[in-house]
């Protein structure tokens, strides 16, 4: 130990034990997660379409039914309100069942179960009642995919009372934020940003990194703030760097990685040093995430402000044809023009 | 029947086979070839007691509805015999998954019947703990619970309980898509599972003719389970169909729809006027199958029961009335910050802040000294 504190910070690496740290995909940390709570705890059940055998369709769930078999690995009928419904009555016998929704688009037949359902029975129960469900949605878009395939809907569940809502952004995230949601207790709607399934990312399958509510400063800086979760983080450190190339810019990065509850406390600590706020999502900005955020940063941090709050995200139309949905997704270059705008107050 | 029927043209699906009928509505003891049972004078004694129970807590519930002290009530008058029927083949370690009228039910299980009437009071929405009596908490989301009993009867199955989850729906249910996946999912699994289908005639106003072509208990066959029709104003029908169903289902023969042909013969809830969309004839052809005077027929024709039982039991259930009536009465509304609790297990920064903030403003009247 006084060796290694006092060696040379070159020799340093060669003593510590190699860090449990691997690299690997955002998809691949997922199905990490899912290998290693099932292998953890025995009630742990991953139910959805195709995800036995073909290991589901972005081969999330693959090698999981070959592992721990067809009881605990089901692949269930073509119905997502059966599997909701199925999945709920599974949670009051006692199993941590993880649904995986096949597409953004396709949940709504389960819609019902999970917000009258899901959502309420802790509360009706008076807490005699625990359903510890978590549903798996891929979500957004830039897959190039067909309709009803790239869609955002987490505002329709943040809405609700008794769900939580979270979403990461890179591989460690996805595997512990997982985690955390199956070992919860609450119901758990979360999102994985589909497009982001192939992006390499650092694990350390050792320990958590930070609360599952938490959101997180991704990058620091003192002219702006932008705030993404899921599929845009990626598109805000693109533009905080660009911005900071081209235009001399300072802008501080955070990921939300939880709509419901928001770590609110961080967003406003943030805003408070840059006195501006850009809010990016796919979905709709329209009742999405960004208003909610934009009314709470005017209530709480309205005498730091130096500009409204922006937000860049879906158009009030439906997710268009593929060939569309550059110009419809927050990209790039729309987020420099919110910045541009909040810059310029 | 079954067998008949089936071959018959798809312009006769309305036909339906004969209700099994062990009890006449004249009193009759009857034999069926497929559900014979052997009741005891005790047990058949009990039934009635059942049936005169859950009459007299639900007419108490209509009410202290009129009195203004429950919001709304939804009466089970006239399906007493489906309801205690049913529920008295439930056995311990089995689990019931009730709609909203099934008070019945809950009798016999075991339920504080004060818990069903603080939920129609607008005290709480449920609040009992399933797991006391294996009955979980009313669902009124029409047919969403099918799905939660079929999920735990394939939970039950994982953990090879030697158990099995009943589910109580009615006609109007049928038609919903929760319904029919319940039945699939329940087939696909061979969950342990019995779906029992109180076939009142009425979803509020629209007749069962509304809700499908075939009867109901031949829904089952497309999802490929069996499905019997039994005389839901017949409480030892109800008790043996419902009884061979749930042993099916703990022997891993899977699941099995049962539908109670019974009427119901009040309003929908005390909020509906069933005068604008039935006749009165049909409510009189009905009264005349009621399910707690052929029972009495029969225990007082073969000297199984005599006037001074009826009475005891009439007057215990009265006793059982009154006790709510002053229960209920009495029951105070709960604490405003109850709103905040339980909405999650594990705790939620947003609620956690609103119940401060509420908390905040109601304090603020007690400082400004008002009331």
């Amino acid at each position: 130990m006084t060796l290694l504190t006092t060696a040379p910070a070159d020799l340093a690496p060669a003593l510590v034990p190699p860090p449990a740290t691997r690299t690997l995909t955002l998809g691949k940390a997922v199905n990490t997660a899912l290998r290693d709570a099932m292998a953890a705890d025995p009630k742990v059940l991953v139910m959805g379409e195709d995800v036995g055998r073909l290991g589901g369709v972005f081969r999330i769930t693959d090698g999981l039914y070959e592992e721990f078999g067809p009881e605990r690995v089901m692949d269930t009928p073509l119905a997502e309100s059966g599997i909701v419904g199925t999945a709920i009555g599974l949670a009051l016998r006692g199993y941590r069942p993880v649904v995986e929704i096949q597409f953004d688009g396709f949940v709504f037949p389960g819609y019902d179960q999970i917000v009258t359902q899901l959502a309420k029975m802790h509360a009706r129960s008076l807490g005699k009642v625990r359903v510890p469900v978590v549903i798996r949605i891929p979500y957004g878009g830039g897959i190039g995919a067909v309709e009803h395939h790239s869609e955002s809907p987490e505002a329709l569940f943040a809405h609700v009372a008794g769900l939580k809502v979270v979403s990461p952004s890179d591989a460690q995230d996805a595997y512990w934020m997982l985690r955390q949601a199956i070992e919860g207790d609450d119901p758990v709607i979360y999102f994985e940003p589909k497009r982001r399934y192939y992006e390499q990312g650092d694990l350390d399958t050792t320990r958590p990194t930070r609360p599952l509510h938490g959101a997180r400063v991704l990058r620091q800086g003192t002219d702006a703030t932008l705030l993404g979760y899921g599929p845009t983080v990626k598109t805000c450190l693109a533009a905080a760097r660009v911005a900071e190339e081209e235009d001399g810019r300072s802008l501080e990065v955070i990921d939300l990685r939880s709509v419901s509850p928001l770590d609110f406390a961080s967003v406003a600590a943030s805003v408070r040093r840059t006195r501006r706020l850009v809010v990016v999502h796919e979905a709709p900005v329209f009742f999405g995430a960004g208003a909610e955020i934009a009314a709470r940063v005017t209530e709480h941090c309205f005498h730091h402000l130096e500009a409204p709050v922006l937000r860049v995200g879906g158009y009030h139309a439906p997710y268009p044809p593929s060939r569309l949905e550059e110009d419809y997704l927050p990209g790039l270059d729309r987020v420099l023009h919110a910045v541009d705008h909040v810059m310029s107050f | 029947m079954e067998s008949a029927d089936r071959e018959k043209s798809p312009g006769s699906t309305r036909e339906a086979a004969a209700p099994v009928q062990l009890l006449t509505p004249d009193g009759r003891r009857v034999e069926h070839p497929e559900y014979s049972i052997d009741v005891s004078p005790e047990e058949l004694r009990g039934l009635y007691r059942d049936m005169v129970l859950a009459r007299r807590v639900d007419a108490e519930g209509v009410t202290l509805q009129r009195q203004g002290e429950l919001a709304l009530w939804p009466s089970l008058l006239g399906q007493e015999a489906a309801q205690v029927g049913s529920a008295r083949a439930v056995l311990d370690g089995d689990h019931v998954f009730p709609s909203y009228r099934d008070h019945g039910v809950a009798l016999c299980r075991g339920v504080d019947p004060l818990a069903l009437l603080a939920m129609f009071r607008g005290v709480s929405n449920g609040g009992w703990d399933p797991e006391d009596h294996g009955f979980h908490l009313y669902t009124l989301v029409i047919g969403s619970q099918t799905l939660h009993a079929t999920g735990y009867a394939m939970g039950m199955a994982k953990d090879g309980a030697h158990g099995a989850a009943v589910v109580y729906f009615g006609d109007g249910a049928t038609s919903q898509g929760d319904v029919s996946e319940a039945f699939n999912f329940a087939a696909v699994y061979d969950a342990p599972v019995v779906f029992f289908c109180q076939n009142n005639q009425w979803a509020i106003s629209e007749p069962t003719e509304k809700q499908s072509r075939v009867p109901l208990y031949r829904r089952a066959d497309g999802f490929g389970l069996p499905g019997v029709r039994v005389d839901g104003n017949d409480v030892l029908a109800c008790l043996a169909v419902t009884r061979a169903a749930m042993q099916r289902a703990r022997c891993g023969q899977g699941p099995t729809l049962v539908e109670a042909f019974t009427y119901r013969m009040g309003a929908h809830t005390t909020s509906d006027d069933p005068t604008r969309y039935r006749d009165s004839a049909e409510v009189a052809h009905w009264a005349a199958k009621d399910p707690i005077a052929r029972l009495r027929t029969h225990l007082l024709d073969t000297a199984h029961a005599d006037q001074a039982f009826l009475d005891e039991v009439d007057h215990t259930a009265d006793q059982a009335g009154q006790r709510l009536r002053a229960l209920v009465r009495s029951m105070p509304a709960p604490d405003p910050h109850a709103i905040f609790d339980h909405v999650y297990a594990d705790g939620h920064s947003l609620v956690d802040e609103e119940r401060a903030q509420f908390a905040r403003y109601e304090a603020s009247f007690a400082e400004t000294g008002g009331n």
